[in-house]
């Protein structure tokens, strides 16, 4: 068991989830409450890593992150290293990679919260924010945690990005599906097994504790105070 | 005081008004359809219209020529819908704090219990609004309306789920509190012993048109008619 690939998997994961919460949420938010033609523009991009192969975008970001480009290059010289085959660059592809899968949730969650109490809050001087901290995500907390899961456990699963852009490197770039992945190639199905069983457990145990939470909370939830 | 002229569409219906509210008490009064809420709800500032400006007390809300709309929540306007839209999430003492995010804690505790007490509500403080009775949930959405202290009240249809006695006590105690604290109100309704009873300036709208504008008495002389008519009343 290659537990440093374990727990760097579990680091992209956490990490990747936790700044796709902090894009996701007002960008949902956005699309959701804002006006204008531009917004569906805006929704096709951020649904666009869905339907695009990984490797296909993993090759894209090797490319713009590495040293053909003008912005590859500005990176390198602000981070004093290269973006690509860096857990960085990682991170960075995962975001991308599993931004739809943050954003559609919350859009669904957050468009079947009642006009009416959007408006309510409007009316009672909520601004953008407050809308969105006070109303849309309490009230679309199970998309929230939707979101949540779908964007750790894709990033937990995710394969081509990872390998275009990071390749193999021990400790900075080789998760748990790239061990997998080099396991079959040296015909040890029986350390395949071990590493698919746990990638396997791990998807299964993240759902069991997060929607039991989650459970709990919706079956014990009461009136917050004034 | 509140002077608009207003032109607006929503799908294939056209608003089309254009009058001033004197009165601090006034009635929109017309059958489903005839634009009553749009009109409530262009004055808040949820919508926008085409064409048109609307000023309160002589401050400008909405004006399109200079694409000027103040948004809602800082018109000092508040609208109370037949539909209550508690936050389900919260309270209903938590519901009536919500827009008095700006005062201290000691002050916004004062005003909520305040506000509920006026409305008859105090005992529901704790209640979520799951747990009200449709009465209630409309009590409560008023004292929320009130609480951030609005200049101008819009109210569509809000007592529909009170019953007539408990409702006339509610709109006296309203009345009275709207006279001490100087706020203009705009009733949306469509039913006339509601324009009667309050003695109100009424704006009659048909199709989206101002067809009238006057003293209740007068303006609803036909309804009035009617309705007495019903009771055997000559």
């Amino acid at each position: 068991m290659d537990w440093q690939a374990f727990v760097l998997s579990l680091r992209l994961a956490t990490v990747t989830t936790a700044i796709l919460l902090a894009v996701a949420v007002p960008l949902a938010a956005l699309l959701v409450l804002g006006r204008g033609r531009w917004l569906a523009a805006l929704e096709a991009l951020a649904t666009l890593p869905m339907v695009l192969p990984p490797t296909v975008l993993g090759f894209f970001l090797l490319v713009l992150l590495g040293p053909r480009t003008a912005f590859g290059r500005g990176i390198t010289a602000l981070l004093g290293h290269p973006l690509a085959f860096s857990f960085d660059g990682l991170v960075v592809g995962s975001v991308i990679y599993s931004l739809p899968f943050a954003v559609q949730p919350l859009v669904a969650g957050f468009a079947s919260v009642d006009t009416a109490l959007v408006d309510a809050a409007r009316l009672l001087g909520a601004g953008p924010a407050r809308l969105v901290s006070s109303i849309l995500v309490p009230l679309a907390r199970r998309s929230l945690l939707a979101a949540i899961v779908l964007s750790f456990l894709h990033t937990i699963g995710e394969f081509g990005v990872v390998l275009m852009l990071g390749g193999d490197i021990p400790g900075a770039t080789r998760t748990l599906s790239i061990v997998l992945y080099n396991q079959v190639e040296n015909f040890d199905y029986a350390a395949a097994d071990r590493t698919a069983a746990i990638l396997l457990a791990l998807s299964v145990l993240s759902l069991a504790v997060i929607y039991s939470q989650a459970h709990s909370r919706v079956s014990g939830r009461g009136g917050r105070d004034a | 005081m509140l002077d608009l002229s207003l032109d607006a569409r929503r799908g294939s219906f056209r608003l089309r008004v254009e009058c001033r509210f004197a009165s601090d008490w006034t009635v929109i009064f017309g059958p489903s359809g005839a634009g009553k809420s749009t009109l409530l709800r262009l004055l808040a500032g949820l919508d926008r219209p085409v064409r048109g400006h609307i000023a309160l007390d002589g401050r400008t809300l909405t004006e399109t020529a200079i694409g000027l709309r103040v948004p809602p929540g800082h018109r000092q306007t508040s609208l109370v819908s037949q539909q209550p839209a508690l936050f389900p999430h919260l309270n209903a003492a938590a519901n009536v704090a919500y827009g008095l995010r700006s005062l201290p804690r000691g002050h916004r505790s004062r005003r909520v219990e305040e506000m509920l007490s006026l409305v008859g509500a105090t005992d529901l403080a704790s209640r979520r609004p799951q747990d009200l009775s449709g009465g209630q949930a409309q009590r409560v959405a008023l004292a929320r309306a009130l609480a951030p202290a609005p200049r101008l009240l819009l109210l569509d249809e809000p007592f529909s789920a009170i019953d007539g006695p408990a409702s006339d006590a509610l709109l006296g105690r309203l009345q009275l509190w709207l006279r001490e604290n100087h706020v203009q109100a705009v009733m949306a309704t469509h039913d006339a012993t509601d324009a009667l009873a309050t003695c109100a300036e009424v704006l009659l709208l048909r199709e989206g048109r101002l067809t009238a504008l006057g003293p209740a008495v007068q303006v609803l002389a036909a309804e009035r008619d009617r309705l007495l008519g019903r009771l055997g009343i000559s």
